[in-house]
């Protein structure tokens, strides 16, 4: 039975972002958050960014960062695997402080098999390349992605919050 | 083929830019810094096959006032071709894209690339959606051309066809990456380019 602590709004997600004080969402639509595209698409606020293949995305925030704006990137983690050289060469080397928002596909709850491999391998990937990482769930943990922002700007690196549910 | 010398065809461009940031990318980095009269305003892309074009659609997009040239190269826009798509989606109006286009994998040595010879890259970009697209081989025509090229809509394509010249070191005095970064970003912060 679902409660209403286990529901995960995609305005309790936006309304993160803008405490974060995000400027542009850099994004590629996932099956996760379809109803996280349209809150975004209707925030005039917040500027979005649809990309092609996900590794564009880095890059893109990259630029948008040196001219002293705060991008986020949202991808699915399929999308993380295909972007290793952006996330090596730029998240990376670059010390980019970048929260990104990696939609956990095949995610089955804490101490469950993954369904998938795409979900097997994200946390030890994470972990390889040293980027932490924080698992939002429900709205009532929806503040981390605030707490991964501060991670990010005040160590300087790249911080990723995995969306373990998907939007209502 | 008609082919340019990549480095001539540069000097014509490197002769009118006035404040514009340059982004080079992969094997330009030999000729630009010999090309550039404004070595304080170009950074060196670096650590991201490909990934130039879109860094600058970023740049060019957080900075609207500011002009920014990306120079890529054919391999690296194909590694990256969605990007076109992209840049096009965006409708930046300060960003030219320039493709160093010698049909090889000069970095590596100079193997072709997929499709070496056959691939219109302004073809691409104007069925992308970039709002005009050129090609140029000989440096007369492209002398004689540049003007109106530099005015056209943007985002626009400029496509250089030149000869291969294999690999090649990366210029002496080129800032690392990460010092040239430092150094781009505080210019940025700067309220108003001059």
């Amino acid at each position: 039975m679902v409660t209403e602590t286990d529901t995960l709004k995609a305005e309790s997600i936006i309304e993160q972002f803008r405490q974060c004080g995000f400027t542009h969402v850099v994004n590629l639509p996932d099956t996760e958050s379809k109803f996280m595209y349209d809150a975004i698409a209707a925030d005039s606020s917040i500027h979005l960014i649809p990309v092609c293949r996900e590794g564009e995305a880095m890059a893109i925030a990259a630029g948008l960062f040196l001219t002293g704006k705060r991008p986020v990137v949202q991808i699915q983690n399929t999308g993380f695997f295909e972007s290793g050289d952006s996330i090596r060469g730029i998240c990376l080397e670059m010390k980019l402080p970048l929260v990104m928002i990696i939609g956990y596909r095949g995610y089955a709850g804490p101490n469950q098999e993954p369904r998938d491999s795409a979900a097997r391998f994200l946390e030890p990937m994470l972990n390889t390349w040293d980027i932490p990482y924080y698992l939002v769930t429900s709205d009532a943990n929806c503040h981390l992605i605030s707490e991964a922002n501060a991670r990010a700007v005040n160590e300087g690196r790249t911080v990723a919050v995995l969306i373990g549910k998907e939007f209502e | 083929m008609a082919r340019m010398i990549g480095l001539e065809a540069l000097k014509l461009l490197s002769r009118r830019r006035t404040n514009e940031i340059v982004i080079m990318h992969e094997s330009n980095r030999a000729d630009w810094p010999v090309a550039t009269t404004r070595p304080e305003l170009d950074y060196l892309m670096a650590g991201a096959m490909g990934k130039a074009s879109s860094f600058t659609l970023g740049l060019a997009l957080g900075r609207p006032d500011a002009g920014f040239w990306v120079l890529d190269g054919d391999g690296a826009l194909l590694m990256n071709l969605g990007s076109l798509v992209t840049i096009a989606a965006q409708r930046p109006a300060n960003l030219l894209h320039i493709v160093y286009n010698n049909d090889t994998y000069d970095t590596t040595g100079g193997q072709p690339t997929p499709g070496s010879g056959n691939v219109n890259f302004e073809g691409l970009a104007r069925d992308a959606g970039y709002a005009s697209a050129f090609t140029f081989s000989d440096l007369e025509t492209l002398d004689g051309a540049l003007d109106e090229v530099l005015a056209a809509p943007r985002p626009a394509m400029l496509v250089l066809r030149i000869e291969s010249n294999g690999r090649r070191p990366t210029a002496p005095g080129l800032r690392r990456s990460a010092e040239a970064l430092t150094y781009l970003k505080e210019y940025l912060a700067q309220s108003v380019l001059d």
